[in-house]
């Protein structure tokens, strides 16, 4: 149940978090929890057509955390994430709200386990 | 060494009742006959399929058809880009040409995907994205919808220009006896069509297909001598973006589509100002402009505005899709790709019957994930 970016050594952010820094290939070596954090919507979609096991409609948006107050090279990094209500609009402030199971994984696709299923919606402020 | 086409062909596109190995193997015929090639002459096969085991079960496709079309001993393999599998194919095929492995190549494309509900195929194709985005639930038309949505509001373009594209690849699809759909449609029937991943309605995204496709290559050389028409493979390259979608820097630029075509420009010593016709991945209306603007066409931010001028239209300056693209042809996964290669052959050696243009040089970019890996092929008549 984490929120976090991974930072590499040249302050470059990314969410989530990976192996190597996309940006420079550097290892990512230390993380940065998102959750008590608000973002902006940078564009969203209220999408009517879901895959079983998901919530319909199923309302999207990315969104963009500030991160002007650290000492990084990036200045923000985004994330995607399900909307807690049905419309949102670009530019509104989101702040994450965690949720044991986004979708329901024994309707999918996917293996179960192979994966984790909780998260964090962005519920607007 | 020097790659050419010298055969091609298609199944018809749309709601089959074959299955994948019958698809692939009838495609594969038609395209020995065209080529005029026998299966002893078949060095190399490769086999486009995106998902063949999540959608009938049936794995191990290239050895299905090697064997239904007595290709042995001819190496086979098949290649899985998701929707750019087609491309990645044909970048395959021209590879082992190129590199002197094999003077006769085979490519087949295919997938057969009605027989699985709505929901059931948008899953399978929704499970190539990261897993942080696909147990928010994310599908491909949906990253179509955020895209869109940012597009529109960033550039100020008119919702009208995405349903202009609907309507020119419907209108060309007419002229297509393979494609799904051979139906006209209007602006107003378009935006008034149900939401799916809004903005983006029914008649933004393209349909659910089964179908085949297929492509001969050959050595310069040989096609000199034994081809009546044929044409050459004069610059292609692909290109891999960031798997998850929001982390690349400008959600408007397909990293991949931009990195391919510069490449593939280069190699064949042209650039968009060159390009007499395209076919690009429209699975998404807003994907003709995002392509658009990453091979170069138009500036970011501006290609709605060729949709709109009827600049891309099959009677403009640069006709796009006039096969009817994935819009209306259909996007039977891993056949799309090597589809787009069939109309720029047949476009470029004459056969493309009504659907017909004047070109010599003509461009294909097939787009995998959304815009996860991105093929660009640009072929050129042969003198």
């Amino acid at each position: 149940m984490t929120l976090e970016a991974g930072i590499c050594p040249n302050g470059h952010v990314s969410y989530p978090t990976h192996p190597r820094c996309p940006d420079c290939g550097e290892p990512q070596d230390e993380t940065l929890d998102l959750s008590a954090r608000t973002a902006e919507v940078v564009t969203w979609t209220k999408s009517t057509a879901t895959p079983p096991g998901v919530r319909q409609p199923n309302t999207m948006a990315i969104v963009e955390f500030d991160l002007t107050d650290e000492d990084l090279t990036d200045d923000f990094v985004r994330a995607l994430g399900q909307v807690t209500t049905e419309h949102v609009e670009t530019g509104d402030e989101v702040e994450p709200v965690y949720v044991d199971q986004l979708r329901d994984p024994a309707e999918g696709i996917k293996e179960p386990e192979s994966q984790d299923w909780d998260g964090y919606r962005w519920d607007p402020v | 060494m020097g790659v050419a086409v010298i055969g091609a062909s298609m199944t018809k596109f749309g709601q089959r009742d074959a299955w994948l190995g019958e698809l692939l193997s009838q495609a594969g015929e038609e395209c020995l006959d065209d080529a005029g090639v026998t299966p002893d002459d078949v060095e190399h096969l490769y086999v486009s399929n995106m998902a063949s085991g999540e959608f009938e079960g049936q794995t191990g496709v290239m050895n299905l058809l090697a064997h239904d079309l007595g290709l042995m001993p001819a190496y086979s393999e098949r290649v899985d880009q998701t929707s750019s599998s087609g491309g990645a194919g044909i970048y395959e095929a021209w590879q082992s040409v190129a590199s002197g492995a094999s003077d006769m190549t085979l490519l087949v494309g295919g997938e057969k995907m009605t027989h699985k509900t709505t929901g059931e195929a948008t899953d399978i194709i929704a499970s190539i994205t990261h897993p942080t985005e696909y147990k928010h639930g994310v599908t491909l038309p949906s990253f179509a919808g955020m895209t869109a949505r940012h597009y529109l509001e960033r550039f100020d373009a008119p919702r009208e220009s995405l349903a202009r594209v609907a309507v020119k690849n419907h209108k060309n699809g007419v002229d297509n006896p393979n494609a799904q759909f051979q139906k006209e449609i209007t602006v107003e029937k378009a935006l008034e069509s149900p939401i799916i991943a809004d903005p983006l309605r029914l008649y933004d995204f393209c349909p659910i297909t089964d179908g085949s496709a297929a492509m001969m290559f050959t050595t310069e050389e040989k096609a000199a001598e034994i081809a009546d028409e044929y044409a050459v493979v004069s610059g292609i390259s692909g290109a891999t973006d960031t798997h998850v979608v929001h982390e690349r820097d400008d959600p408007t630029i397909m990293g991949g589509v931009v990195q391919s075509s510069k490449d593939a420009y280069e190699m064949a010593g042209l650039g968009p100002e060159d390009l007499d016709v395209a076919e690009l991945h429209d699975m998404f209306t807003i994907l003709e402009f995002l392509q658009l603007e990453g091979i170069g066409v138009a500036e970011q931010g501006t290609a709605w505005e060729l949709a709109m001028d009827g600049t891309t239209a099959k009677d403009g300056a640069l006709p796009i899709n006039t096969s009817g693209g994935l819009k209306s042809k259909g996007h039977p996964l891993g056949a799309s790709g090597v589809a787009q290669g069939v109309e720029i052959y047949e476009q470029l050696v004459g056969e493309a019957g009504p659907r017909q243009v004047d070109a010599e040089t003509a461009l294909a970019c097939n787009v995998g994930g959304f815009g996860n890996c991105v093929i660009t092929t640009i072929m050129e008549a042969a003198e």
